[in-house]
């Protein structure tokens, strides 16, 4: 094994229950442990949970805090009330993005959370120090500090309540958060947020406590879940990974994401890039595709028209666990994104038909 | 720790072939689907397609992956098994029951190329 590779806070216990084990984004992560599909229908029928540990947090904090995040970040954080959370992107002049992420506005004056993807946490940090110029403003990596469980699934609320003994968290709306303590008086977040198109929670502490709390949601009977079903769940929900649907190449726009961008703000890195995508349409867009048939359209695979002419690439693939065909998501030439287009797909030595369909498969059951 | 079922021949891209006269019964080994994982597809042959030794004739996919499936012999598709077409799970489930194709061998002398169990048993760890 590599020996680069970084480990979370929960990577022994992990071994200890038999995950397969696989890199990704840096570190040694589980992949599955009873199975994709029995953790995916956990997720969806009951509740799951996730080690996020490798995610990032930075911390932007300072007089000028709240004009320097809406400067990098393409939603509007003006007014943003305590305790609440944007999803939105950091772009590169070109429109472009550097990560997609979540902000969450303490509940102290002229303080942001970011949570960052993994694999970004260095290249984000550095864009958002270069940025800070000008701005007197604090930037602290604090991704080593904090582990993560993201608990998922109709019954996650009832599973958080009980761990954490805080009944207030019932009240949580979608995109909102709380902070608590521990008897040692660490902190504890807590939001109302996740990747996987259910209600569910994310709590952030620091290591230990994370440890504690994920052994108790195991003995409580919490289902482990890794990285396999936590992509299934995601794509299902019709949710962009970083590198997949969103890249330095794929914008906002082009993504079909531009209600995270505010374009009414007076400036943002990437505004007048995307400005102008808006105006012009852009060349290529983010599709769904639907298959006709059961065969499995993965990352890579050509996007053709009848004639054979390629038209564009599949970005995530699979055939959908809780919904039982085969769909994709694919960046095809704009010109063929309308919904109900025919398309196909390339799959080894067959092509196969398919139409654009949503990108939300699955009908989410987000807290409202 | 896979198993290996005695009384068959494997390839070392983890196919197994159990000879039936002049046919060759081929599957995936326990080792191949505890590899992949949940088995969802299996993209499989017409019958009478010729297929050749070491290349591929369909593929198995998983939640996560798709897998070739390589032929250990050359010949002609007699049969595919349409049960496990409508039921890849059969595959995880009892991988040495659920043969995937049987093919007329073209070349019953490809077999010597194949691996006996004690020898795939090095292979599959």
């Amino acid at each position: 094994m590599d020996n680069q590779l970084k480990l979370t806070c929960l990577h022994d216990l992990h071994l200890e229950l038999g995950a397969k084990m696989s890199p990704f984004a840096g570190f040694d992560m589980p992949i599955q442990y009873s199975g994709i599909i029995d953790e995916h229908n956990a997720v969806r029928n009951e509740v799951g949970m996730f080690d996020v540990s490798h995610m990032g947090e930075i911390f932007i904090s300072g007089e000028d805090a709240e004009t320097f995040v809406n400067h990098i970040f393409t939603n509007d954080v003006r007014g943003l009330e305590e305790g609440k959370i944007l999803y939105g992107m950091l772009l590169y002049p070109d429109g472009g993005v550097v990560d997609d992420l979540l902000v969450y506005k303490e509940f102290t004056p002229d303080s942001f959370l970011l949570v960052v993807n993994a694999a970004n946490i260095e290249k984000d940090y550095d864009w958002i120090l270069k940025n800070a110029e000008g701005y007197k403003v604090k930037v602290e990596n604090a991704s080593d500090s904090f582990g993560q469980i993201a608990v998922q699934g109709p019954m996650s609320e009832q599973a958080v309540v009980d761990l954490l003994d805080i009944e207030e968290i019932r009240d949580l709306g979608f995109y909102s958060f709380l902070d608590a303590e521990d008897e040692d008086g660490n902190r504890v977040i807590v939001s109302r947020t996740g990747y996987t198109g259910e209600d569910g929670f994310e709590i952030y502490a620091k290591p230990e406590i994370i440890r504690d709390m994920w052994k108790w949601l195991l003995e409580s009977g919490v289902k482990p879940c890794g990285l396999g079903c936590r992509d299934t769940l995601r794509f299902e929900a019709g949710l962009p990974l970083y590198g997949d649907e969103l890249s330095a190449d794929i914008s906002p726009v082009m993504a079909g994401l531009s209600m995270f961008c505010k374009l009414d703000k007076p400036e943002f890195i990437g505004k007048d890039a995307l400005v102008k995508q808006k105006a012009e349409g852009p060349a290529r867009k983010v599709v769904g595709i639907e298959l006709k048939d059961n065969a499995i359209p993965r990352a890579g695979y050509p996007v053709e028209l009848e004639d054979g002419t390629q038209v564009g690439v599949v970005t995530t693939g699979y055939h959908s666990i809780s919904l039982d065909k085969s769909l994709c998501f694919a960046l095809v030439d704009a010109k063929y994104a309308a919904l109900d287009t025919p398309l196909w797909i390339h799959i080894r030595k067959h092509v196969f038909p398919g139409i654009v369909v949503k990108k939300r498969f699955y009908q989410t059951n987000y807290k409202k | 720790m896979s198993k290996i079922a005695e009384g068959l021949l494997y390839s070392e891209s983890h196919e197994w072939v159990k000879v039936d006269g002049n046919v060759a019964v081929i599957g995936v080994s326990d080792f191949a689907q505890e590899e992949m994982g949940d088995i969802t597809y299996v993209d499989v042959p017409d019958v009478d397609d010729e297929i050749k030794a070491g290349e591929d004739f369909g593929a198995l996919e998983s939640v996560k992956a798709s897998s070739e499936l390589y032929s250990p012999v050359s010949g002609r598709v007699v049969e595919v098994n349409a049960e496990v077409e409508d039921s890849p799970e059969l595959i995880n489930e009892d991988p040495y029951s659920a043969w995937i194709i049987k093919v007329e061998m073209s070349d019953a002398s490809e077999l010597d190329a194949l691996l006996s169990p004690e020898a795939y048993a090095e292979i599959a760890k």
